[in-house]
């Protein structure tokens, strides 16, 4: 990826004024590579969500959680840090009065940590479903009412529908919708705005697609403590 | 008041020809005993070939070559008329069904909302176009006399009295809606206009014919008023269409489905309501109906909307048998709330508030599926969170401890790791033993060989194995 970027760097340098037809792909190169400052960014999207992690906000289009959309954190084991990444947003978001919902965690919350990471405990709901589905119709309730700040969701066996649909509901609500999802599924093609994978060793983020831009193929140094 | 008449002369044939997907084909509509078929209606092509009401079957068919024979159903005729004044009601509150296929609708009431008679008019013809009835319409100051200008002139104007009493002076006394024995004696009579009857004293209209004479005259001079049944929309919403023969495919089934969600939009903006969930009855010969449920998450109304959901069902139902009638069914209608937008939000903010998604996932998960936390000031990881289904009061701060994972498991397990790397601890926890609840146990943060962060603590009376309590997600 850096290879092939390398090039529209000198040319558009070079013949910016000469060759400005030619170098358009070029810049549409330079721009979705988020390799040139511009003074009034057209990619910053009002509604994101900063996420707290100053080289992720860099690598993100919009510089955080996209407000309106499906993010899915990808990790391979539990306890890499995929919980600590999304606190500083819901922390964020808690303080501001919004609601945050979790939908059938895979665990139980361990209260004290979430109220030391600067969450409202009294914003934070959570809901327990008894199978997969019932879990996705509820996040899918939750996304599309439009009255919770964040949804959390772990659709462990979703298909590409499932996760569309919870994508079109983010939409619609408005709502910042986040879903944890295994490693494996990184391999498959997913309806989601942003995709963001936690590696465990070395500890590490790869934005693996992000809509509004190209992800750059260089993992994002993350202490997970 | 004002009140227009809408007739709609050809109502039952209008109606039968909006279920078939090609009109153009000169159809009849027939009526009498099956021996002797007689043209009740003809379409406009069957008519430019000739066909004229009340000629017999036999002669139509040997008059025109293809011909569409529809049979009249009276059932079928009423279902149009109510279509049509659930239709009206949407722009009045004052409807009445007058005769067979007449309508009377009170419009001065709703000006304010429509505009003038010639800008509802022209929304009237074109609305009525669309929906493929032929119609004429006629507005007056009195109901009785809409109706009658309605059958003399299509687009009758009579705003003010004196305009009103000239014009029906000089209608012929057989064009006055009077029953056809009452007209013909007052001919005989010597009385061609209605201006001559109305000169006539009183008292001698009363001694020779029926009281209904007068009371009719009355209402259409609008010194009497006309009783009316006006109409009331009902709380369900049903409709049926039979297809007369046997639709094997999805794809021949989406005309009369467009039609039916389309008259269901018409309903439901004509009750200001929306639909929450209806279903489709799709019946075959021999076999039960199959019924598909549509269900939505939030009230809606908007016709193509309402035909995508059921189509994208009807596409994915799988049935017994041929399709020989359709029927559409909704019970479920609440009130509709637009979406609303506010003009600096950012967000279609709280179009259904929380309490209410609250109730919805409580009504589907059960009683206790949604709870928020607390985190009570107990040093024993089993107590220090705590669900309530009603936030709690602001819990206080919690201890100043080391770092705590995110996900506690309960009960918990051996590690699976048995040589993880030690980060911090111990750190000994010994609480409770005022309640009989009480732990006594070594807790360290540990990484596992595959980089997870995990919290695992030996019990004091363990075999030194490790027991994995929570991980640092």
């Amino acid at each position: 990826m850096g290879a092939v970027h390398a090039w529209p760097v000198q040319r558009a340098a070079n013949d910016a004024v000469l060759d400005a037809g030619a170098s358009e792909a070029g810049l549409d190169g330079l721009l979705d590579g988020r390799r040139l400052w511009k003074g009034r960014s057209s990619h910053a999207d009002p509604s994101a969500h900063p996420t707290g992690h100053e080289a992720l906000d860099a690598a993100l289009p919009g510089g955080g959680w996209p407000g309106s959309a499906l993010s899915e954190i990808l990790h391979a084991g539990e306890g890499v840090g995929e919980i600590r990444l999304v606190w500083p947003a819901l922390a964020r978001l808690s303080q501001a009065g919004e609601r945050i919902v979790l939908i059938a965690p895979p665990h139980r919350p361990f209260a004290p940590a979430w109220q030391a990471a600067g969450i409202v405990l009294e914003r934070l709901h959570v809901v327990n479903a008894a199978n997969a589905r019932d879990a996705l119709w509820a996040a899918e309730q939750c996304l599309r009412s439009g009255s919770c700040g964040a949804v959390l969701c772990w659709p462990q066996r979703a298909d590409d529908r499932a996760l569309r649909r919870l994508q079109v509901a983010a939409e619609s609500g408005q709502t910042l919708a986040l879903a944890w999802r295994d490693m494996a599924t990184a391999r498959n093609p997913s309806p989601a705005a942003l995709r963001v994978a936690v590696d465990a060793a070395p500890s590490a983020l790869r934005v693996i697609k992000c809509r509004g831009g190209i992800p750059s193929a260089r993992p994002i140094p993350f202490t997970a403590h | 008041m004002r009140w227009a008449c809408l007739l709609l002369p050809h109502l039952a044939l209008d109606g039968l020809l909006r279920d078939v997907a090609d009109a153009t084909l000169p159809t009849v509509l027939i009526d009498g005993p099956t021996q002797r078929r007689v043209l009740r209606d003809v379409s406009p092509e069957a008519g430019a070939l000739g066909l004229r009401p009340g000629q017999s079957l036999s002669t139509a068919q040997a008059l025109a070559g293809t011909l569409r024979i529809l049979i009249h159903d009276p059932q079928q005729e009423s279902r149009q008329r109510d279509l049509l004044a659930a239709w009206a009601y949407g722009f009045s509150s004052q409807v009445a069904v007058f005769g067979r296929h007449a309508l009377l609708v009170e419009v001065e009431g709703s000006r304010a909302l429509f505009g003038t008679w010639q800008a509802l008019q022209a929304r009237w013809r074109d609305e009525l176009g669309a929906m493929g009835f032929r119609h004429r319409l006629a507005l007056a100051p009195h109901p009785l006399a809409a109706r009658v200008l309605a059958g003399i002139e299509d687009g009758a104007v009579s705003d003010d009295l004196a305009a009103l009493h000239a014009r029906l002076h000089a209608l012929p006394i057989t064009r006055i809606g009077l029953p056809a024995s009452i007209a013909q004696s007052m001919i005989r009579m010597g009385l061609r206009t209605l201006g001559q009857a109305r000169a006539l004293p009183r008292a001698s209209l009363a001694r020779r014919f029926s009281p209904k004479l007068l009371a009719h005259l009355d209402a259409l001079y609008g010194e009497r008023d006309l009783p009316l049944n006006l109409y009331r929309p009902p709380d369900r919403f049903e409709a049926r269409i039979e297809l007369g023969f046997e639709v094997e495919s999805s794809q021949a089934l989406l005309f009369p489905l467009r039609r039916l969600t389309a008259d269901l939009a018409l309903y439901l903006v004509a009750r200001d309501g929306g639909v929450q969930g209806f279903q489709l009855l799709l019946e075959h010969e021999g076999h039960p109906a199959s019924c598909i449920r549509v269900g939505l998450l939030a009230p809606e109304r908007d016709p193509a909307r309402l035909f995508e959901l059921a189509r994208g069902r009807l596409e994915r139902a799988e049935l017994p048998a041929p399709v020989r009638a359709l029927a559409l069914q909704a019970d479920d209608l609440p009130p509709f709330v637009p979406e609303r937008r506010d003009l600096f939000s950012a967000r279609p903010q709280q179009s259904s508030s929380w309490d209410a998604l609250r109730e919805r996932l409580r009504a589907r998960l059960g009683e206790d599926a949604v709870h928020t936390l607390a985190a009570p000031a107990d040093h024993r990881p089993e107590r220090a969170t705590h669900s309530a289904i009603e936030p709690a009061a602001a819990s206080p701060a919690g201890f100043n401890s080391p770092p705590r994972p995110a996900w506690l498991l309960h009960p918990p397990k051996l590690l699976p790791d048995t040589l993880p790397q030690v980060l911090a601890g111990p750190e000994r926890i010994e609480s409770g033993w005022w309640d009989g609840q009480d732990i006594r146990r070594d807790y360290y943060r540990v990484r596992t060989r595959d980089g997870q962060y995990a919290w695992a603590f030996h019990p004091h009376d363990g075999d030194g194995r490790l027991l994995l309590h929570g991980w640092f997600a």
